[in-house]
């Protein structure tokens, strides 16, 4: 298929649903121009798919979606989807899924599908009484001068960064720290944010996604 | 005054007027339990195995409904310690149970940092008339109903979640059937109507007029609405979510059976994969004793949790 064939071709974009919000996620995606369509994927069957272009992980509880996947063979299938380098977004529990190491797990640790270098600590703002909407500077997306809502719920944030490929995307300050903690970065095919794009209507990060996959299909 | 729904519940064209900040991180949590099970729990074990079993939330409460309606007398707020134990041993959010209109047993529920507040018709009542202005806290509130106009009216009270009242720790669905089928014919009805009829219909149903028109834009309820009380298998669980109602609450179908852990898994796969029969027969097979339940139309009026509050 030619280049330009490619850019022309819409995509088709699956979304896992095994809990969580995804149905925000293929709202939101459903009405970006260059979206064909989009799928629930919540068995082994729905990866043997391969029309699909790139899959969003949703944000709901990671330790619930890493047992239910385990339990619905589709644990392994996400692991070779990451390893085989096909484009991959993962928020809030779905950022969890994809680390390579997490912190602040249940006893006993959770199952990770990894491939992403860093290392996440979940919950690492509090309870829910401290949930927090917060405007956040994102360079990489359109109109970068307008801020990004950036909805962070029982979020997790990025501790570390583990490789020097991981790109930071955005940085929340809470409490008047100087730093900022880290909550979004892109690893090549991987995007991940601590947030909840989804549980807003701007668009533009489901977008950046969009320019993603279109970028990595172009260049293969 | 306007509400406005949390954003993407239902497929728009994304130019909502956008919702306050305060009510989207409280709808919003509600929106990532969407497609899971909350479990009832009475201590930190518990909790651990409502966690393993794949549980996205947990309900901390003294004593399961079903021991509340053999016990009989007041029951109230769990012990805060017991809660934060609870708490202290899981990485889940934790809800806890205060009574309808006792707004200082959830100031204190708030003060230890519980995710989220039942305002539960399980409990006996303190206020027979109010309900808790939802608004005035930080912590989000789930509430019961039985109809549309009960679920607006909570909404409107700062409730950032719904779920059906069913009637809990029977171990019977048949009123949880009845309040979502209730709930969704309302829903339909609405949709149908034409706005001069919307303003009669809010009247009659004693629902505010503003919700009651977002709930025909929306097609649905403009919260995240959830089934409970008598859910006691997986098939229950699976009936409740083709339904139409966006996850489940499992009160003392889960620790009052025989092998509660086996029981909690099938129940949170049968959620995932509720349109699947092949799933759902095998998570059905050899799950030992369900709870022994009771008939509701045996109950006397008095024993009907679902009639506290309106």
């Amino acid at each position: 298929m030619s280049d330009q064939e490619n850019q022309a071709k819409p995509l088709r974009i699956g979304v896992l649903a095994l809990q969580g919000a995804f149905t925000e996620h293929q709202h939101v995606l459903n009405r970006i121009a260059g979206v064909g369509s989009t799928v629930q994927v919540k068995t082994k069957e729905a990866f043997e798919d391969d029309t699909l272009d790139a899959l969003i992980l949703p944000g709901g509880e990671s330790t619930t979606m890493a047992l239910i996947a385990e339990r619905s063979g589709v644990m392994e299938p996400l692991r070779n989807w990451v390893q085989k380098g096909k484009p991959v977004w993962g928020t809030c529990a779905g950022m969890i899924l994809l680390s390579n190491t997490a912190h602040r797990t249940k006893i006993g640790g959770q199952a990770l599908i990894g491939g992403l270098d860093v290392t996440v600590k979940r919950n690492a703002f509090g309870a829910q009484v401290d949930s927090f909407v917060a405007d956040l500077n994102v360079p990489c997306i359109a109109s970068p001068e307008v801020v990004f809502p950036g909805v962070f719920i029982r979020a997790p944030i990025i501790e570390s960064v583990d490789a020097d490929n991981v790109e930071v995307i955005a940085k929340v300050q809470k409490d008047g720290q100087s730093e900022g903690s880290i909550v979004a970065v892109k690893q090549g095919h991987i995007l991940a944010t601590a947030f909840h794009p989804e549980l807003t209507d701007d668009d533009r990060f489901h977008r950046y996604f969009v320019d993603m996959i279109k970028a990595l299909q172009t260049s293969k | 005054m306007a509400f406005n729904a949390p954003s993407n519940l239902v497929q728009t064209n994304g130019t909502s007027a956008g919702t306050k900040s305060e009510f989207i991180v409280k709808a919003g949590l509600a929106q990532n339990l969407k497609g899971g099970v909350i479990m009832d729990v009475i201590n930190a074990e518990q909790a651990r195995i409502a966690e393993e079993a794949g549980a996205c939330a947990v309900m901390a409460l003294e004593r399961v409904p079903a021991d509340i309606r053999r016990d009989g007398g007041v029951s109230r707020m769990s012990d805060p310690r017991m809660i934060k134990e609870i708490i202290e041993a899981v990485t889940i959010p934790v809800m806890a149970k205060v009574r309808i209109g006792h707004f200082v047993e959830a100031q204190i529920l708030e003060h230890l940092n519980v995710d989220y507040i039942d305002e539960s018709e399980v409990l006996t009542m303190a206020d027979e008339q109010h309900h808790i202005d939802k608004t005035k806290f930080k912590v989000p509130f789930v509430c019961g109903a039985k109809n549309l106009g009960e679920a607006l009216r909570r909404i409107n009270e700062g409730a950032g979640m719904i779920r059906t009242k069913g009637e809990a720790g029977t171990g019977n669905v048949v009123e949880a059937v009845r309040h979502a089928r209730q709930l969704t014919g309302e829903i339909r009805k609405v949709q149908a109507m034409a706005e001069e009829e919307l303003y009669v219909y809010a009247k009659d149903i004693q629902a505010p007029f503003h919700l009651v028109k977002e709930v025909k834009k929306l097609g649905r309820l403009p919260v995240v609405n959830f089934a409970a009380g008598g859910v006691a298998t997986p098939a229950d669980a699976a009936l409740m979510m083709q339904l139409g109602m966006d996850g489940v609450f499992v009160g003392s179908g889960i620790f009052k059976s025989g092998d509660p852990a086996k029981r909690a898994r099938a129940i949170v796969q049968a959620v995932t994969h509720y349109q699947d029969a092949s799933v759902l027969a095998k998570v059905s097979e050899d799950l030992g004793e369900a709870m022994v339940g009771i008939n509701c139309d045996t109950l006397l009026p008095d024993q009907k949790f679902a009639e506290r509050g309106n």
